[in-house]
Parts: structure tokens; sequence; C-alpha cells
């Protein structure tokens, strides 16, 4: 009964104060989820060249440009026009907005991480950043922008958690008794690409193959224990900064 | 018909066929006796039992591997970001036409590949297909080709100059309605319905008058207060139910039946505010092709959630079943289990699963309705893990069936899942309506549009697989690395043609599955192949990328 009294007495004052109810503000997250995250993914970086998490358009820099798109689509392209309103498309822009800002933000220290990337981590002598380090583990120039920090320092402690598709190893023997092992690059019916361990290119064809492993523990060692948490989110916050464009 | 002046002769399947090399008339007559002129394409599945299999029987186990380069035509799309062409050429007496995305009918020349012309389709901004602004080909009907528009538009042109004959708006763009699908035409009639379930749609399909394109008439796949069926949908729901049209039908001249596989409920993952089995989403109806009225219908996976339209090709043979021939439909589908079906009655026969499948554990073996199993249902994050995943067992890409094998040919996904996930979802017009998704158990396996695949065979891959249908046993396997989007074709001298998400396109021995010849097209295959002659000389069409790829034998 109380709940209801007080209920009764909100709404009046509202009705007095203002005529019409105000409707909630839109959930931009939730509109995100429901209409644009099939295309997109629940990142916002499933569309090549567009990482939406983190503030990466290819049309659009502005709000008032971002919501213009969301509003009208992409003619001629997969990116169709919306029923949103205006509110309801600032919504879904705002809620990206917050999303690359929390991508943005990092505690550690940047130029100690690239201390231990480049000394003691012995981080290059697999990874490559901006054309200096080797090429048999994955290049880390664009480390920043294609994984969250939370993933990266989840790959520093525990690189057996998952490794990336991308960068699986593989064992092949060949008919003549030859091993081969190195970093996947691509395969299909016929054939299989690969980095070996000397950097050469190499492309097999499977009917000369013996045996295709996939190796599915990751070559990385685990910091964790040699290095402390400080440290950890100093080399984080490194990598992080690693935004591409590092090559003139 | 026209067909007066001979131009040739043509080896088929051990007989000897006249070829007409002057234009003529396309009449229903002709569509009905599609076999008897191989030469000729004159549908999207190549002939009313849309068994996408063709009696020219030049190209053989044999002399397969002395294929060559006809021709490419490289589309000149005013969408330069539109890399999905997934047209099946119709062919007709030495002119091929084809759908450059979005709406361009070309006509070309089927020896050169040069174009006669083009007529270019303008849609409007207000078009919203779900899954890519392109079209999968025409219908011809004497000197008229017809085409649905991603806006929702029917047209009509002159297949000799390409001019505008009518233009019929036939639904509302904003609301999320659609045309990809090529159209059927029986008798005087062009048959179409809309794609659109993932935007709350109310399906149906229409017939339209070749010469004037008033509608003639209209079944609706959501049923309305009144008619049979309303009482599968929860409240309102019927109005937003999805049961889209994808794909061409089926039709059987004996019977004066027309078949048509019809997409899922809307929303797509959480049926919450929708109970019932949703007739007639998800199911084959047969309809009567003067009138439309339903002579029967088949439901595969009712009240789904797991976005498992039955938008394949319904495939008709007469065969024996059961050592006694009988009008049959072969259908695989999207939820995993191949099905036989009389499609006299819509009686069903057989369904055996063809890929891992576990949201059922089988199918009545009476009445065919799929025995669910408990608490496999799309849920809050992470999702469940279902087989087969969100593009099924097999999807829109063509099977094929040979009369000369026997066999039934898939398209498959093996070993493949996905993670499906339930969420609110509320109904706007022009909006999504999808109620949540569905995801890869492991992201990143392969690349989006090809090119990269790092994925393990435990994780999926694309294949052919040959069944035979009387068992559903499994007679071979042709296993791909990447996921396969390409429809299969099969000539009278036991060829197989498909291809995949790799980029080949190649030549099966349709009886082993041996591979018999192969090449790299370099770009995700997302058609079925078809098979033509012109001069003499059988060719075989593929459409890839951007570009539609023609083969014949060196000379």
């Amino acid at each position: 009964m109380l709940a209801l009294l007080i209920a009764g007495a909100a709404t009046s004052l509202a009705l007095a104060q203002a005529p019409a109810a105000t409707p909630p503000p839109p959930d931009g997250e939730q509109l995100y989820k429901e209409n644009c995250i099939e295309c997109h993914g629940p990142e916002g970086d499933d569309v090549p060249d567009v990482d939406l998490g983190r503030g990466r358009f290819r049309r659009a820099t502005t709000d008032p440009e971002l919501v213009g798109i969301v509003l009208r689509g992409i003619p001629n392209t997969a990116m169709p026009p919306s029923n949103f309103s205006e509110a309801q498309a600032s919504a879904i822009v705002q809620y990206l907005r917050a999303k690359a800002s929390r991508a943005a933000a990092s505690a550690g220290n940047a130029a100690s991480g690239r201390a231990i990337f480049t000394g003691r981590g012995n981080c290059m002598s697999c990874h490559r950043v901006n054309g200096s380090g080797a090429r048999t583990g994955p290049d880390l120039s664009e480390i920043g922008r294609m994984r969250h920090s939370t993933d990266i320092e989840r790959a520093i402690v525990e690189p057996d958690f998952m490794v990336a598709p991308s960068n699986r190893y593989i064992r092949l023997v060949t008919r003549d008794g030859a091993t081969i092992t190195g970093r996947m690059l691509n395969q299909d019916i016929f054939t299989v690409q690969l980095i070996d361990s000397k950097e050469q290119l190499r492309s097999l064809a499977r009917a000369d193959l013996k045996e295709f492993t996939f190796i599915d523990k990751s070559p990385m060692p685990s910091y964790r224990g040699k290095l402390t948490a400080q440290e950890i989110g100093d080399l984080v916050s490194y990598l992080v900064s690693l935004q591409g464009g590092g090559v003139q | 018909m026209r067909r007066l002046v001979v131009g040739g002769l043509w080896l088929v399947a051990g007989s000897w066929f006249v070829v007409a090399s002057l234009q003529a008339q396309v009449t229903f007559e002709r569509l009905v006796r599609a076999a008897e002129e191989p030469h000729n394409w004159l549908s999207y599945s190549g002939g009313y039992f849309s068994q996408r299999h063709t009696e020219l029987a030049q190209m053989t186990p044999e002399n397969v591997r002395n294929l060559e380069s006809a021709w490419i035509y490289q589309l000149n799309s005013r969408e330069p970001t539109s890399t999905r062409f997934e047209v099946t050429p119709v062919v007709v007496d030495g002119i091929m036409y084809i759908v450059q995305p979005p709406n361009d009918i070309i006509a070309l020349d089927a020896v050169s590949g040069r174009p006669f012309w083009t007529y270019s389709y303008n849609p409007s901004p207000q078009a919203r297909p779900c899954c890519g602004r392109l079209n999968r080909g025409v219908a011809i009907h004497d000197d008229r080709l017809f085409m649905g528009t991603i806006d929702g538009h029917m047209v009509a042109v002159d297949a000799q100059n390409g001019k505008l004959l009518w233009d019929r708006t036939v639904v509302r763009p904003e609301a999320g309605y659609a045309f990809a699908s090529a159209p059927l035409v029986v008798k005087d009639k062009v048959i179409i319905g809309p794609a659109g379930g993932e935007y709350g749609i109310r399906g149906f399909l229409a017939a339209f008058d070749v010469a004037t394109g008033n509608e003639v008439w209209r079944f609706n796949l959501v049923p309305g207060p009144g008619e049979p069926g309303f009482d599968t949908w929860q409240g309102d729901s019927w109005k937003t139910g999805g049961a889209s049209i994808w794909l061409t039908g089926s039709y059987d001249p004996e019977l004066n039946l027309t078949y048509w596989g019809v997409g899922n409920p809307g929303p797509d993952w959480n049926g919450d505010n929708r109970e019932g089995d949703n007739l007639y989403s998800n199911s084959v109806v047969a309809l009567d092709a003067d009138t439309g009225s339903l002579k029967w219908h088949f439901q595969f996976s009712p009240h789904d959630e797991f976005d498992y339209d039955a938008v394949q090709i319904p495939v008709l043979a007469d065969a024996a079943w059961q050592g006694k021939p009988r009008k049959l439909m072969y259908f695989a589908n999207r939820n995993g289990f191949f099905y036989v079906l009389d499609r006299r009655t819509g009686q069903f026969l057989s369904g055996k699963p063809f890929v891992d499948v576990n949201w059922a554990s089988g199918l009545d073996p009476k009445t065919g309705r799929p025995i669910r199993v408990a608490g496999k249902a799309p849920s809050a994050p992470p999702g469940t893990l279902i087989f087969p995943g969100n593009q099924g067992g097999t999807n829109w890409y063509s099977p094929s069936y040979s009369p000369r094998t026997g066999l039934f040919y898939i398209p498959t996904w093996a070993n493949y899942s996905s993670l499906y996930v339930r969420d609110k979802v509320e109904y706007v017009e022009g909006r999504r309506f999808a109620g949540g998704g569905a995801r890869a158990p492991v992201p990143g396996i392969r690349t989006g549009q090809g090119g990269y695949s790092w994925a393990k065979p435990e994780e999926g891959y694309g294949a052919v697989r040959a069944i035979d249908p009387n068992t559903g046993a499994l007679r071979w396997e042709f296993k791909m690395s990447d996921l396969t989007w390409a429809g299969v074709l099969t000539t009278a001298s036991n060829v197989l043609f498909s291809g995949g998400g790799e980029g080949y396109f190649y030549a099966l021995d349709a009886r082993t599955g041996n591979l018999l010849w192969k090449t790299q097209l370099g770009s995700v295959i997302r058609s079925g192949p078809m098979s033509y002659a012109v001069n003499g000389k059988q060719h075989v069409a593929i459409a890839a990328g951007s570009g539609l790829f023609v083969f014949k034998l060196r000379e």
C-alpha cells in the first residue's frame, strides 16, 4: 500500500511538472546488440578495417557523422539505413565511444614496457615490431589495434590459454622424411603455406606430406613469475601503444 | 515453338540431338521439356525437377582434365564493394542472361562472353536486404525475362533488347522485404516470394501474369486470422512471423503442383513470444500452380530457434521407393537431416541425419517430426553449442541428383557447430528482428570472405557428400579444407562439378568422388555450376568472386 501511495504521488507530481512522461533514455548497448552485432560482431571489429569498439571507422570521424551513418546507412554497401530515432542512434554512438575510451585507458608505463620487450624479456627473438625482430612469431606492430589489453596480458602469463587460429603452429613431415615446423599462414584442399623456423615462406602440396599435425601448445614461454605484476603492466601498456604506422 | 533451323548435332548421353541455333521463344512447353534441349539452361535449377543435372555428355571422366577457359566475364557493377555474385545463368539458344549485383540484367554471347546489352535497375536507398545486395538469377518466358529486385519490385524486360516491359511494386523495402531469388515461370505466371525473415516480415508466395505483371494469386506463408495454421502462432506474432522465400521452387507438370522451401520464423533465435509450431516457417509447401491454394505442407523444424530455414532446393525425382516407382521429393535440410517425401501427398517416407546433429535425437518414424533434446536451445551468453551450426548442415547452395548414379549430392558443412545466444527483442519496422545470435565456438578460424583458413578439421570443413537417397547412407565424401558456398552440378556422363570457399572449381567422378580436374578461381565460389552447349561444344559456367568463369574442352 505504501508503495502504491508513493507511486501515485510521484505520478501526480510528474503530471504536474511535465505533461508528457519522459521515456527512459535509449540503451545504446542493447540497441547495438539487437541491431549491429550480426555484421559488426560483439567487439565491433568483424567488418574489415572497422573497429567500432576502438574508434576506428572508414568514413566518419565526428559523432554527427556517425549518427548519420547509423540513420541513413551507407548507400550501395552492406550498411543499411535504419528506422532509429536520432536519440537512439546517438545512444549507439555514445556506447561505442565509451567502449573506445575504456580500451584506450591503460595503467602501465609504456617506455618501461618497451625496455622489457627489447631487453630481458627476449621477446624479439620471435616477435617483430616495426621492422625489428624475428618473424617466426606474430608481428606485433599493430597488436594494440588488434587485441584488447586483457587479452594481451593473458597471452603473456598464460600463452596456451588461447592461440589465435592465425598463429597456429604446425609440424609437417614430407614423404622423403624431412620435418618442417612453423607458423601456418594458410591452407586449402591441396596445399599448406607456412613460415618456417628459418623465416622462409614455404608452400607444400598435401600429397607430398606423410604427416600434418597442429601443435596445440604455444611455442611462447609463460612470463608468470618471471616478471613482476608492474612489469607485466608496463609490457601490456607498451603493446597496447603499438597501433601500426610505425614504419615510414 | 520456333525451333526451325538446325545448327548442329550434339551427343547427349548416347543419343543425337538437334541443336537449334536461332533464338526461339521459350514457351511453357519448352520449360516442361527442358531435358530434351540440354544445350540450353532455361531456369535457375536447369529444369522443373531442380536436379541441377545436365544430359550433356561431351565432358567425361576421361577427358575433363582437358578443360580450359573459354571466357571470363568480370562484373562492372556500380557497387564496387559487392563481392557476392551468386547467380546461376540462364542460357537460351546461344544467349546467356545473368544478373550483376544488385539488379542489372546482362545478355551475353555464350560463345565469346561479349555483352549484347545491360538493363540497369536502380534500387531504392530504402532497400535493406539482410544477407547481401545480390540476386540469384532471372526466369524466362517467351521473350520476357523476369527479375525480383532488392527493393521489392518485380520487373519484366525484353530478352532481345533489355528494355523494361513492366515494373510492379510488390512489397515495402523499408519494412525489410527484398527479392533475392530467381523467379519460377509456370504456364503464364511467374512466381516468387520475398526474403526478409531477419526483419520480421510476413512471408508469402505470389504469382504474376507474365504479360501484365498483375498479381494473380498470393499464398500467405504466415497464415492470418481465419486461415488454417493461424493457431500455430501466439498472439500477434503472426504479423512479424518471417517465413521468407530465398530460393526458387520446383514444379511437377503432371500434378500441377509447385514446391517451395520456406524460411525461418521471426525472431530467429528467440521463440518466447511465438509459442506454437509457427506454420509454414521451415516447411516445404505444395501449391496448386493455377490458384496458389495449398495442397499439402511438411514442416521440417517446428518452432525453430536455430535459423534452420528450409531454404534449400526441393529436388523432385521419379524413382523407386521400396521397390515401387513413386513420385518423390528429396530434401537435404539445413537442420541436418535428409528427407524423402511423397510429393503427391506430402507423406513423410524417411529422414536421416547427413551431418552431426545434437538438437534432435531423431525423427518420429511416422510423422517425421523431430524429437527434441532437452536443454538444446539458445541461451544467455556464451550460448548453447548446437550441431549443426547456424549456417546448417547445408544451406541455399544447390544440391544435385543424378538419375544415372541414383545418388544425391549435398554441399555440406561437416563437424560444424555454433554457440546460440538468446536475447530480448522488440519489433520496430525496418529494423533487424533476430532476438540473439550465433557465434563460432572458435573465433577467427577462417576469414569471413575466404582467402585464409586456419581451421582444424574438427572445427568444421566443407564437403560434397554423396548419399544413397533410399537409405540416407553416405557413399563417398570429397573433403575441402574451408567451408563451401558452392552448389553441385552432375552430368549424364558421371562428371560432378562443384567448388568451395577456397576458390577451387573442380570436377569429380560422380560415382566415386575421385578428383578429376581442378582450377583456382581466386575467390570464394558462392554459386551453383550450370552447363550449356553452343556450336556443338559443351560449356560449364560458375560465378566466383566478381567474375563469371566459363570452361570448355581444349580442341
